[in-house]
């Protein structure tokens, strides 16, 4: 079964990145209203692990981009890269735990959990699709990228971007 | 079936708005100072969008008449000018009447909700609950005693948590289940929920507003004749919502006085 | 080209798991089906409790035990039943047929594509929006039955949980999470019509080749993409505050049945922006393909070209850009900011220009033509003056110095129902009787289709005419019942719109017979009955799987050349097949 032409895949990440902008832009426009209308915002410091895990992600993009030419083994570092991120993400969690910063246990840590789960859940479904563009440069046997791994990669470098845009929003905000 | 469409459409045109104008069905007499700009804009869109309606549901039902196929043959017809006439009329006719509503409007909507508060206003507390209204004066001492959540308790008919006790401004303060105010007197109401959202209306005096938990909300009028009046909760607030009502009772000064010294605690 | 699939084979491909955009379009058309039939029992119970609150409803008591306990209905019932009904034919009649149903049919087909350019995608969209009314659905057999907040599911009231009212447990949860289901659902389907309409368009068929009616789903799906962006949100973070005690919509000091609330420093005000900001486009979404369907259909039966098709889509454009800046009319009187409400209210009524507009041009369509009144023609005809009519009350409420009045009353209901509940209702009625001999290979009864019409057409103006009138006399709605002292002499007026509802119920009998009849027993379709111009016209009724077979048309001309000299009087877009389109 051929892939959707690769100007319909490419069309078809825009769309998603529009959609996943607006939806963040709703939730970032949520906490700017919340933290303005109640006195109980408490702020508090950001994992330092989350910079760590920055540059895990920043780097995974630059692996992606060198897939292109250097093949399907790159396209691997990438998902290795995503899936530290994660856990690099999960480690930030168990560390706000600790600190007895739960889901609702303030505004500030509600936004923190949403914003952070919410972007983890949209980099595994990046996650995913590399490991099926992997499979299939691997059933290609020549190796030559698929036209999807221009929509894929697209995708990709939209959720670095994401992350930084949340990053800031947590550090100006929270 | 053209004809009967052409009928049909005439017949529930002129039937509809026949109704409107013999105002079979139509607002209460209103009570309030602001009330008469209200019922004025209400009028000139009535106007407007009456001949509107009229007029474009019986063109309509011409033209499906008139323009039906009737197997002559015969050619099409453009509408002279095409579009442009369609565009300009429209936009130019519906601008022009939105120009004016809005002015005119905004001048009304200011009066009621963009006035500052007038200092020389009786001041009412209010507290809509699940499913009631109680009303709160300041009582002599001109100052509301402060609400403590905690305290409410409706049995002991406690139902704005006040605390007599350890409270001295709120030791007069008076509550009741009716509005009860005096007539041509400036009035703010400060609206709080205890729960979820309702609201306060009273068709009489044209103006409603929304109570928001977690706010307080202020709305003035100034009531105009002696009457006594519902109001009701026009925001859903629960399986009570239809039943939630109070009295507004517009009194003399005499009488409000004389009110206000009978039911103070 | 694009995702090119081989005929499917199997009983489970063809039919369950189709890829094909025209089965999934079906598909989408009996879901639809399945919830109006819904939302209308719903709508009956309410209006004969409205209309005869005293007198039991046989059967009532056995299947609502604890809410119509002797078959008169309670007040948390009927507003229960109010929910479902609102959310059910918002979401799954009014967002689905119109733009799921049809443009997943006819889309691909008008600008000459193979399928939609994400064929799986929009499979799954369709069976995670079935999903989602099941979930919805599963909040009648909870024990504390649906939620009793309306569609709009205002905070505090459907963040508290049960402590605020009964169905507002289990019952409201399943409800967020059935949208939250439902908005990955359009988004799934705004991504493929956004795609299909930009990449996959036939040779020559340039954007002002285009239909109007496909214009007017791209146009809709933008409009979704960015509307159930925001709706998602809002319902994560009032699912979060339900069952996982976070406070983004309730304020703290609350007391709730005798119990202060847990939370605090949350704004009511925030779900109520959040919701309209989706709310408003929202009912775009519904009625922006309908005026699509109009504007495709009216010029089919008029023999003359749509007058002034370029500034009809225009205006479409402006109407979907201009929905996004009135949400706030829905909350003039929510304790915002006063002075937001004339920021609201201008664009609120600017936007009645291009709706005008629209209508005038549609008007002078009819002017000079040739008009062949079936039934599809007919439903566009009534499509005009239903809208007019709601489109006219909302002129009233666009003001808020008027709105301080009419907030909350039936004349609101009269306004919501004439523009979504009858015109959106009769675009996908001009739409089903227009595309049926396509989609199914045969002809409906023009007899009982006309039949359907125009008894339709007397009974929806029984009905929403005369909330108006109740509306203009102060008229509360969400009102279970009007008790004896407040607005008693409603009552005779409630009773005639109720007489009217269940009869123009009934008459919706003869449109589903209709429906099953002409799908055994209809008259076998030719290629194109109805001389339309447009590319689905231009292959066999029904289709094949693939459309347009090894040849994907040429296009060389635009949809509207109708009232042509000569005979035919029309000329269709794509020409015969052009020794070089191979």
């Amino acid at each position: 079964m051929k892939m959707p032409a690769p100007s319909a895949a490419r069309t078809g990440v825009w769309v998603g990145i529009g959609a996943i902008t607006m939806s963040f832009a709703a939730y970032t426009s949520a906490l700017l209203v919340r933290q303005a209308g109640a006195q109980d915002w408490q702020h508090f410091r950001l994992p330092p692990i989350l910079y760590l895990n920055t540059v895990v992600l920043l780097a995974s993009s630059l692996t992606l981009a060198l897939a292109r030419r250097r093949g399907v083994a790159w396209v691997g570092l990438t998902l290795g890269l995503g899936l530290w991120f994660l856990g690099g993400q999960l480690f930030a969690w168990r560390q706000l735990a600790a600190q007895g910063l739960y889901l609702a246990s303030n505004p500030a840590s509600s936004f923190f959990y949403v914003l952070t789960v919410l972007h983890a859940l949209h980099l595994l479904g990046g996650i995913v699709a590399l490991g099926y563009i992997m499979r299939r440069m691997r059933a290609a046997g020549d190796g030559s990228p698929p036209g999807a791994l221009g929509a894929v990669s697209l995708y990709w470098h939209f959720m670095g971007v994401l992350w930084l845009y949340l990053l800031g929003i947590l550090a100006l905000r929270l | 079936m053209g004809k009967l469409f052409a009928v049909v459409l005439t017949v529930i045109t002129l039937i509809s708005a026949g109704i409107f104008i013999a105002r079979v069905w139509w607002l209460p007499p209103d009570i309030s100072v602001l009330g008469a700009g209200i019922d004025h804009q209400m009028m000139e869109t009535m106007y407007a969008s009456g001949v509107l309606f009229v007029v474009s549901q019986l063109v309509l039902a011409l033209f499906v008449w008139r323009y039906r196929d009737r197997g002559d043959g015969r050619a099409v017809k453009t509408f002279p000018g095409g579009s442009t006439p369609m565009v300009i009329g429209a936009s130019v006719l519906v601008g022009i009447e939105i120009l004016v509503l809005s002015l005119v409007g905004t001048r009304v909507w200011g009066g009621i909700f963009l006035s500052p508060p007038n200092p020389a206003a009786l001041k009412v507390d209010v507290l809509a609950e699940q499913f009631a209204y109680y009303f709160r004066y300041a009582g002599p001492d001109g100052v509301f005693g402060k609400v403590h959540p905690e305290l409410i308790d409706d049995a002991s008919s406690n139902f704005f948590g006040l605390d007599p006790a350890n409270d001295s401004t709120a030791r007069d303060d008076v509550v009741s289940a009716s509005l009860v105010i005096p007539v041509n007197t400036p009035i703010l109401l400060t609206l709080h929920s205890k729960d979820v959202s309702h609201a306060f209306f009273v068709p009489e005096l044209r103006i409603q507003q929304d109570f928001v938990p977690g706010l307080v909300v202020p709305l003035q009028f100034t009531a105009t004749q002696m009457v006594k009046k519902e109001i009701v909760c026009t925001q859903l607030c629960g399986l009570g919502h239809f039943n939630m009502r109070a009295y507004l009772e517009v009194q003399s000064h005499d009488q409000f006085e004389q009110w206000l010294a009978d039911n103070a605690p | 080209m694009t995702e090119q699939h081989g005929p499917p084979s199997g009983f489970l491909r063809k039919h369950v798991f189709s890829l094909d955009h025209k089965v999934i379009g079906k598909q989408y058309l009996d879901l639809a089906l399945l919830a109006v039939v819904i939302g209308m029992v719903l709508s009956w119970l309410m209006r004969f409790h409205l209309g005869f609150p005293t007198t039991p409803v046989p059967g009532l008591g056995t299947v609502a035990p604890n809410g119509a306990a002797g078959g008169i209905m309670t007040p948390e019932l009927y507003l229960a039943l109010m929910t479902m009904h609102g959310t059910i034919m918002v979401f799954f009649v009014l967002t689905t047929a119109p733009f799921a149903g049809f443009g997943n049919f006819v889309l691909p087909l008008q600008v000459g594509a193979r399928d939609m350019a994400f064929p799986r995608f929009n499979m799954m969209s369709f069976w995670v929006t079935c999903l989602a009314l099941l979930v919805l659905l599963a909040a009648f057999f909870v024990p504390e039955g649906p939620p009793i907040s309306g569609w709009t599911a205002y905070a505090p009231l459907s963040a508290l949980g049960k402590d605020a009212g009964p169905g507002l447990g289990t019952g409201q949860t399943l409800w967020a999470v059935s949208i939250a289901i439902f908005c990955i659902g359009q988004l799934l389907g705004s991504l493929n019509f956004i795609a299909t309409t930009l990449d996959l368009r036939t040779r020559g068929m340039t954007f002002s080749r285009l239909p109007v009616s496909t214009w007017a789903w791209f146009i809709t799906s933008v409009i979704g993409l960015i509307a159930f962006s925001v709706l998602l949100p809002a319902c994560v973070m009032l699912i979060l505050d339900r069952v996982a005690g976070t406070s983004f919509f309730i304020p703290g000091g609350l007391v709730v049945s005798d119990r202060l609330q847990p939370h605090s420093g949350g704004s009511p005000l925030l779900w109520q922006h959040l919701f309209w900001f989706f709310g408003h486009p929202e009912v775009y979404i519904a009625i922006l393909p309908g005026f699509g369907i109009i504007s495709h259909i009216l010029p089919v039966f008029a023999r003359k070209p749509l007058l002034g098709w370029k500034v009809v889509i225009t205006c479409l454009i402006a109407i979907g850009f201009l929905s996004y800046t009135v949400w706030g009319h829905h909350m003039f009187l929510s304790g915002m900011n006063p002075l937001s409400a004339t920021l609201f209210s201008v664009p609120t009524l600017v936007i009645t220009i291009p709706a005008t507009i629209i209508t005038l041009l549609w008007i002078g369509t009819i002017y000079g033509a040739r008009l062949r009144l079936t039934t599809p023609a007919l439903f566009c005809l009534g499509f005009i003056s239903v809208f007019v009519s709601g489109g006219i009350s909302g002129f009233f409420l666009a003001q808020p110095s008027i709105d301080t009045y009419l907030h909350g009353t039936y004349f609101v209901v009269g306004h919501f129902h004439f523009v979504m509940g009858v015109a959106a209702m009769f675009g996908i009625f001009a739409g089903t009787y227009f595309w049926f001999p396509k989609m199914f290979g045969r002809m409906m009864n023009e007899k009982l289709g006309k039949l359907h019409f125009i008894l339709t057409l007397i009974g929806v103006y029984c009905i929403f005419m005369p909330m108006h009138y109740l509306g203009l006399a102060g008229n509360i709605r969400r009102y279970s019942a009007f008790t004896d002292d407040y607005m008693k002499g409603s009552l005779p007026l409630h009773r005639f719109i109720t007489i009217a509802a269940l009869f123009t119920g009934a008459v919706q009998l003869i449109f589903f017979f209709n429906l099953v009849w002409s799908r055994l027993r209809g008259a076998r379709a030719p290629d194109n009955p109805w001389e339309a111009t447009t590319l689905e016209w231009s292959v066999p009724s029904p289709p094949p799987f693939d459309n347009f077979g090894d040849h994907p048309p040429l296009v060389t001309r635009g949809p509207n050349e109708y009232g042509v000299k000569g005979v035919p009087d029309y000329v269709m877009q794509a020409t015969p097949d052009h020794p070089a389109a191979t």
